[in-house]
């Protein structure tokens, strides 16, 4: 289910990491939900991560509208060691690319350009399957009242 | 929006709580986060001011349980809701799949609840959403305290469309996980009847 698009999404995903000689490589939901995360990723909580992300790019997304821009699509955050490259794909999906010394602005802004033409394909591919959601139906459908009441034991 | 991702067999809600200021969507949060057992759990982001009122969100992530062996994972938000945090709480509705709309129980804050529960549907419309087609439930807050109005009255003026309501005394923990457990199951029923 799925698999060929996720595969597909992996691979750009891995190849931008090393390309860009990045720490690690985060995909986001607009809505806060992580896709992915490949790299030195042990230390860092993905789920946090993704919400905090999701709610910068709504933030600026907000600011960006006030003085009559569509969206900022690049965030880029820099600190003392590791630095923060946030970008939107395909005007759904958020790509976050943490470095430090290693690499360079320039180089992490160069192959997220690539990655993004790659990656905003697979993506629509995958959100129009979804979107068709034949699949989503047979799993829920049997779904029942226990089943959501064991949750909370 | 849910987000239901097969290849690593999750299922993934927002539920956002939102209400007047100070009526205790925070504290909800905080009892949640408190009474749930740590693999259950991630870490609880609070974005608030020097005085502890929410400047953009709470966030809580919690991990339930499977459903046919997919993870059931429910990210619980909280807006800002003092006034004039509008543009935040319009940014936090994005991709809401269920709200917790926790109202004061208060005499003098029941201006402010019917002010709070306009704006979640202004904000909701907005966004292309209507709370008729959102499952929502409605949590009087606050019961503890001397001066506040019935719950007959209650029901009458913010439940008019009978959505499923709950008393609770979020700072003592009483009918917190009630009220989350009823929004999480209207949420699992639309999922089921809906995609
Ligand atoms: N007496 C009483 N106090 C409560 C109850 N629930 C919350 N409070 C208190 O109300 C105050 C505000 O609670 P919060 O949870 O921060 O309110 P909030 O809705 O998050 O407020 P904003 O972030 O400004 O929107 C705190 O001091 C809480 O301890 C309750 O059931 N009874
Ligand atoms: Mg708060």
């Amino acid at each position: 289910m799925y698999e060929e698009e996720n595969r597909e999404i992996k691979a750009v995903v891995e190849r931008l990491l090393r390309d860009a000689n990045a720490k690690c490589v985060y995909l986001v939901d607009k809505d806060g939900q992580l896709i992915s995360a490949s790299g030195e990723t042990k230390n860092i909580d993905a789920t946090s991560l993704a919400s905090l992300t999701a709610g910068n790019i709504a933030a600026t997304g907000g600011l960006a509208k006030l003085i009559g821009e569509k969206e900022f699509s690049i965030l880029f955050h820099e600190g003392e060691r590791d630095n923060l490259h946030i970008s939107v794909v395909g005007q759904r999906v958020i790509l976050v690319v943490i470095f430090d010394k290693r690499s360079s602005l320039g180089l992490v802004r160069l192959r997220v350009k690539r990655a993004s033409e790659e990656l905003s394909k697979s993506i629509q591919k995958l959100l129009d399957r979804m979107a068709a959601g034949a699949e989503n139906e047979n799993l829920l459908k049997e779904i029942t009242d226990d089943d959501i009441e064991r949750l909370f034991h | 929006m849910s987000f239901i991702n097969y290849s690593s067999r999750e299922i993934n809600c927002k539920i956002v709580y939102y209400g007047p200021g100070l009526c205790g969507k925070t504290t909800n949060l905080q009892v949640i986060y408190r009474k749930t057992r740590p693999e259950a759990k991630g870490k609880m982001i609070t974005l608030a001011t020097e005085t502890e009122r929410t400047l953009f969100f709470d966030f809580l992530p919690l991990a339930l349980g499977d459903i046919k062996g997919f993870k059931t994972r429910f990210h619980l938000y909280t807006v800002p809701g003092q006034i004039f945090y509008d543009a935040s709480r319009k940014l936090i509705l994005k991709g809401v799949d269920g709200i917790v709309f926790v109202a004061d129980s208060q005499v003098e804050r029941m201006d402010a609840n019917l002010e709070s529960f306009e704006n979640m549907k202004i904000n909701l419309d907005e966004q292309g959403y209507s709370l008729s087609q959102i499952p929502y439930v409605i949590q009087y807050n606050k019961r503890d305290l001397p001066n506040i109005v019935p719950v007959a009255e209650l029901k009458k003026v913010i439940n008019g469309d009978g959505a499923p309501d709950f008393e609770a005394v979020a700072a003592n923990g009483f009918g917190v996980f009630e009220t989350l457990k009823a929004i999480v199951k209207l949420v699992l029923i639309e999922l089921k009847k809906g995609s």
